[in-house]
């Protein structure tokens, strides 16, 4: 029966680990929750420092998680994280970080412009294209109903 | 209380990633797409201004407020020069962090070893 193509994901289910839940959301909640703390204090600081406003406080602070993320990834701490925090490391604009500069130290081997500068978003791209593709598309038909109310 | 609720906001954003990815089979790189564009639509119905101002570094700091900075970077010069104006100002507010991405990505990966 194991090899029914017709049930195979129904026949496989005895074999796979299985997941705990309840778990894996309680420590996605602390870890993402803990980044974006992280975030609000240094978000405080520059609204208080540097004169930012609510709404214009996100970019150096994006700025800043990206910088640290990155610098994590290359001494090998935020994989040990990632392990711990699952989407809690991924969601946050740290995970998007993480994973530009994973990609390009992969293929550091194959050198700076083939292999840093060419795989740079081989992971991350997929962000660019559906955000900019989305917004596009979003942006086009806001324009196009406003222009009638 | 901004502190408060950005940890909790944002930790439940991460949670709905997590139930997408272990419920729903999604891959990382499907979640963090789909959140891109959630964030786009509720950016579009303007809920996501509402959420930053709400919960702060709990909105701006999740991946969805990608999809949020670039319609609404977008809607700033479309609303001055109609539909091209969505071209020149879709990166405008997102700069910084696709910026910083770059340089940091590239620098970090030229001075550190791969590990493991």
């Amino acid at each position: 029966m194991l090899n029914d193509p017709k049930n195979y994901s129904e026949n496989i289910k005895p074999f796979q680990p299985r997941i705990p839940y309840a778990a894996n959301c309680v420590r996605a909640f602390l870890s993402g929750g803990l980044i974006c703390l992280a975030g609000q204090f240094m978000e405080t600081f520059y609204i208080h420092f540097f004169h930012f406003t609510k709404q214009s406080a996100g970019n150096p602070t994006v700025a800043t998680l990206i910088l640290l993320a990155a610098l994590m990834t290359g001494i090998g701490v935020y994989d040990k994280i990632a392990r711990f925090a699952g989407a809690g490391s991924i969601v946050p604009v740290t995970g998007f970080a993480n994973s530009i500069t994973s990609a390009a130290l992969e293929h550091k081997s194959e050198g700076i412009v083939l292999g840093i500068a060419t795989n740079l978003f081989s992971l991350a791209g997929e962000v660019i294209v559906f955000g900019v593709v989305s917004a596009a598309v979003l942006g086009i038909i806001r324009l196009f109903i406003e222009q009638f109310f | 209380m901004i502190f408060l609720y950005a940890f909790l906001v944002g930790g439940a954003i991460c949670v709905i990633g997590q139930l997408l990815m272990d419920v729903f089979k999604l891959t990382p790189a499907h979640v963090v797409a789909s959140f891109v564009v959630l964030g786009a639509l509720f950016d579009a119905f303007g809920i996501y201004d509402w959420l930053i101002n709400f919960a702060g570094a709990g909105a701006t700091v999740p991946i969805t407020s990608f999809g949020h900075s670039l319609l609404h970077g977008a809607m700033a010069e479309g609303h001055e020069h109609g539909y091209l104006g969505i071209a020149i100002g879709i990166f405008k507010l997102t700069s910084a962090g696709i910026t910083s991405a770059i340089l940091f990505g590239f620098l970090v990966a030229l001075f550190f070893k791969p590990k493991g």
